[in-house]
């Protein structure tokens, strides 16, 4: 039982700091953009609004923006701007609508189609588009997806992959160099970089954002720097987990928190593994994984599992006819012989936990116990209102803990 | 280690991934070796009917004929033969099927399940009744007991095809009416429902009016709305393959069995690795309960792949083994096969799943509330899936090595569940 002390006082104290912090709702203004017909519809679609891949082809062009708001567990709002790409919009979002699109932007997601034939011209506009950003949002966080690349061929996919990072990198560091006001080095990077076309866009975009109004920039800004993440993307696999997954994660409040006691929670129950999803999405919010469990050679494990759940709940949603946003399954157990045991299972009103384990009838159900028992230590997860002081948490942990030893025993 | 949820590392889309291996092949089961006997008993038969009967000139020459039952893939060019096989016998996503090349000569696969398969997949350009240059040996390719699968794209023209594939049945019924022929009418994901119909009506029209014209009647002809992006592919193929097991009615009367003592709606016995039903309980047929059961064991392939696939240290079961446990991990456990329950919220309605061997799992439909009875439903299925294993049972004497396609050395014993994370087969 003192073993168990140690993470869970850890836990109190954290809690007990963020405490201050539960009662407010983080709003998040999160910018979509990218060519017309690239995917920025399809994949908010089937994140947010469970629509399976194929469902997609029945999407029409994005008129203006598409404005949403996704409540992502209880304490955070995402608002979504969906900007419809075809170029009369973007033109307007460079333009009359700059200041309205670019001010107090958390995040730019830009989706690139990798089929999209006029890779120079993309590119001048995804110029555009960062300089406009950093001017308006210099904290904005910047997420490009390179999307379909289910056309490429498997083989080639990492290569096709790679170069279109350095030519993206690239872009960006010309974009920032605009706002900086200084000449863009497209003698210097680019030529090195990727000869030819790469060259040429460079200097479409320089040309374009140089006519662009910039008010605002009276003083150069020598030390201003774009955060930035690239992911190859596809809405056939588990990709497209992978990159909202990260998209989110730095965008939740109190994830120490939730770190600290998913851990405590797995050495308690002597897991290998703990998932824990947003319930709608099945976005993996957190996750604990044991020494042992850092063996595991699929890397790419938490957005299969993202993506094997939903397809799971579509499954169960055409089955029972019930509409797929509504809870489709309650709990699911596996075990496997002598190898392990795993189960999914509502935790918290907006949360699915998964939590993989050793085998073991004893153990798997004294784990079950527990992970019940823990419950309302997440509560806050639900909303700002409910947050329980850490005590109460802890002091349910222990008492599951207890039921569990005596099972064993 | 040997599974039936265990396959070789793929994953669906990953850069860093090699590519997947062209087939999932695994060494014969009891099951299978037992339904080889079973079915060599058929073939003989099968083949001394032919020598008896009608138009057999020659003794038949098919040296090759290892008695496995053949499905055999023909239709016109880029009807979608390639993109099936793949699929169903591959596990390839749909999708990618985009990157088929155009098939130049036959493609034979050999699918090692609960009964071993030949799969042959022709090119659409080449008719094996028409080639003078180079002349088919045909009781090479007819002559096995299986089933000839002919399939139309019904996104396309298809006066052709069906003219082919009248002329192909002629043939047949002349000399070889132990093949059964089933029309797959192919890429209807995206038709409506009363064209689909419509089409399936126009053409058994054309295939019967010429039939019978030529004085063809009650040829075995039977259709199938199939595609690639959905379950109806697997279920054709459950179709086709379910009449090619022998004592089929037996497994059906276990699992009708099953649904009453335990009050199932749905029993199926799945084939793992296709995705396959080899049987099902006697109620209706219902596509919605095989797509629901089916894409569980999807999902328990994946679970077992992302979390069963790697080697534990030894330390960490020595530490699970150790205070307060002081038992073999083997030992604590319930069961030594993989086992599954899922409730799905709306009725409180549990589907369950349970390992039979390492190529077939039980899957069934429990009624509303029952997961409060799943020890005495453990019980039951604990007694059927020994049943069904006797089923598949061959007497001990049999089990020789001579016995097996390839000379692999049957398994002796239950050798399921009992490997510690080995990839793949193991040893
Ligand atoms: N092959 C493939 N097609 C995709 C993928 N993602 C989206 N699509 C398809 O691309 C088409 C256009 O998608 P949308 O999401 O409407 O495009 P959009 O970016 O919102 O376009 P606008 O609203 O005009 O800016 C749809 O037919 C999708 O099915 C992908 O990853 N792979
Ligand atoms: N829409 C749709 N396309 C399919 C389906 N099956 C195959 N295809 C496509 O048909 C094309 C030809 O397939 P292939 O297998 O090479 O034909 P084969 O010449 O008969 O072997 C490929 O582009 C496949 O992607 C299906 O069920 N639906
Ligand atoms: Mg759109
Ligand atoms: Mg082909």
């Amino acid at each position: 039982m003192a073993d168990y002390d140690q993470p869970t006082m850890g836990a109190s104290t954290a809690a007990a700091a963020a405490h201050a912090q539960l009662k407010k709702v983080k709003k998040q203004k999160v910018l979509l953009m990218g060519k017309s017909g690239s995917g920025k519809s399809s994949m908010r679609s089937i994140i947010f609004s469970n629509y399976l891949a194929r469902d997609t082809r029945r999407l029409g062009a994005t008129i203006d923006i598409d404005l949403s708001h996704v409540k992502f567990l209880g304490n955070l709002t995402l608002n979504l701007w969906d900007c419809g790409g075809q170029e009369a919009f973007m033109e307007n979002y460079l333009s009359q609508q700059r200041a309205h699109v670019f001010s107090n932007v958390g995040v730019l997601i830009y989706v690139f189609d990798i089929e999209s034939r006029d890779v120079d011209r993309d590119l001048a506009t995804y110029v555009n588009i960062i300089s406009a950003l950093v001017q308006y949002s210099r904290e904005a966080k910047v997420f490009v997806l390179i999307h379909k690349m289910d056309l490429i061929q498997p083989m080639t996919r990492e290569d096709v992959f790679d170069r279109r990072v350095a030519l993206v990198r690239r872009k960006t560091a010309e974009a920032v160099a605009i706002v900086r006001k200084q000449k863009p080095e497209v003698s210097g990077v680019g030529v090195g970089g990727l000869p030819g076309p790469g060259g040429g866009g460079g200097g479409g975009g320089a040309m374009m954002a140089g006519s662009l109004p910039s008010p605002e920039l009276s003083t150069p800004i020598p030390d201003l720097e774009v955060e930035m993440q690239l992911f190859a993307t596809s809405i056939w696999d588990q990709s497209l987990y992978k990159a909202w997954a990260s998209i989110i994660h730095d965008l939740v409040p109190n994830l120490s928190v939730i770190e600290t006691q998913l851990a405590s929670l797995g050495v308690a129950i002597d897991a290998d593994e703990i998932l824990l999803f947003e319930r709608t999405s099945f976005l993996v919010v957190s996750k604990w994984t044991s020494p042992e469990g850092e063996s595991n050679p699929y890397g790419d494990r938490f957005e299969r599992m993202s993506n094997i759940l939903k397809a799971w709940k579509h499954t169960c949603s055409k089955y029972t006819g019930t509409p797929r946003n509504a809870e489709q399954f309650s709990d699911f157990e596996y075990k496997m012989g002598a190898n392990f045991s795993m189960f999914v299972t509502k935790f918290t009103t907006n949360t699915y936990i998964l939590v993989c384990m050793p085998p073991g009838e004893a153990r798997f159900n004294s784990a079950k116990l527990n992970v019940a028992a823990a419950r309302p230590w997440f509560r806050f997860l639900d909303g700002p209102m409910i947050a329980p002081t850490a005590g109460i948490g802890s002091s349910q942990m222990l008492s599951g803990l207890a039921a569990a030893g005596g099972e064993v025993a | 280690m040997a599974s039936a949820f265990r396959r070789g590392s793929e994953a669906l889309f990953d850069p860093s991934t090699e590519p997947r291996p062209p087939c999932v092949s695994r060494r014969p089961s009891r099951a299978m070796l037992n339904l080889h006997r079973v079915y060599e008993q058929n073939r003989q038969r099968v083949q001394q009917n032919l020598k008896d009967g009608v138009k057999v000139p020659e003794p038949i020459a098919v040296p090759h004929a290892k008695g496995k039952p053949r499905l055999l893939l023909m239709g016109q060019r880029r009807s979608g033969k390639s993109s099936i096989s793949s699929v169903v016998f591959h596990k390839l996503p749909p999708n990618e099927t985009l990157f088929l090349e155009s098939t130049a000569r036959i493609q034979k696969d050999s699918l090692n399940s609960f009964m071993e398969f030949q799969v042959w997949d022709f090119p659409g350009q080449i008719d094996v009744f028409d080639n003078p240059a180079f002349p088919f040996d045909m009781d090479a390719i007819f002559g096995e007991i299986g089933a000839l699968i002919w399939v139309i794209d019904a996104q396309d023209d298809y006066l052709e095809a069906v003219a082919r594939l009248n002329a192909t049945i002629l043939h047949l019924q002349r000399s070889y009416q132990h093949i059964n022929i089933e029309v797959f009418i192919h890429k209807v994901d995206g038709l409506s429902d009363d064209y689909k119909l419509d089409i399936q009506r126009d053409i058994t029209i054309r295939i019967q009016d010429e039939l019978s014209d030529q004085g063809v009647e009650n040829a075995p002809v039977n259709f199938h709305l199939t595609s690639i992006y959905n379950h109806s592919i697997f279920e054709a193929f459950s179709k086709v393959i379910q009449k090619l097991i022998p004592r089929l009615g037996q497994l059906e009367a276990i699992l009708t069995n099953l649904c009453r003592t335990c009050r199932f709606e749905k029993a199926y016995l799945f084939d793992v690795n296709t995705k396959i039903y080899i049987a099902t309980d006697s109620t209706p047929e219902d596509m919605a309960s095989y797509e629901i059961c089916s894409d569980y064991v999807d999902v328990i392939i994946d679970f077992t792949e992302v979390y069963g696939s790697w080697q534990r240290t030894p330390e960490w079961r020595k530490r699970l083994e150790g205070p307060p446990w002081e038992q073999k991990l083997e030992d604590q456990v319930a069961c030594e096969w993989a086992e599954s329950g899922m409730v799905l919220a709306d009725a409180q309605r549990p589907i369950m799943l349970r390992e039979v061997d390492r190529f077939l799992a039980l899957v069934a439909i429990m009624k509303e509330g029952s997961y409060e009875k799943m020890p005495q439903i453990n019980m039951n299925v604990d007694v059927v899936v020994k049943g069904l294993t006797e089923f598949f049972e061959i007497t001990k004497s049999k089990m020789t090595p001579t016995a097996v396609p390839g000379g692999v050395t049957a398994v002796g014993g239950n050798g399921v569940m009992n490997g510690h994370g080995v990839v793949g087969d193991g040893r």
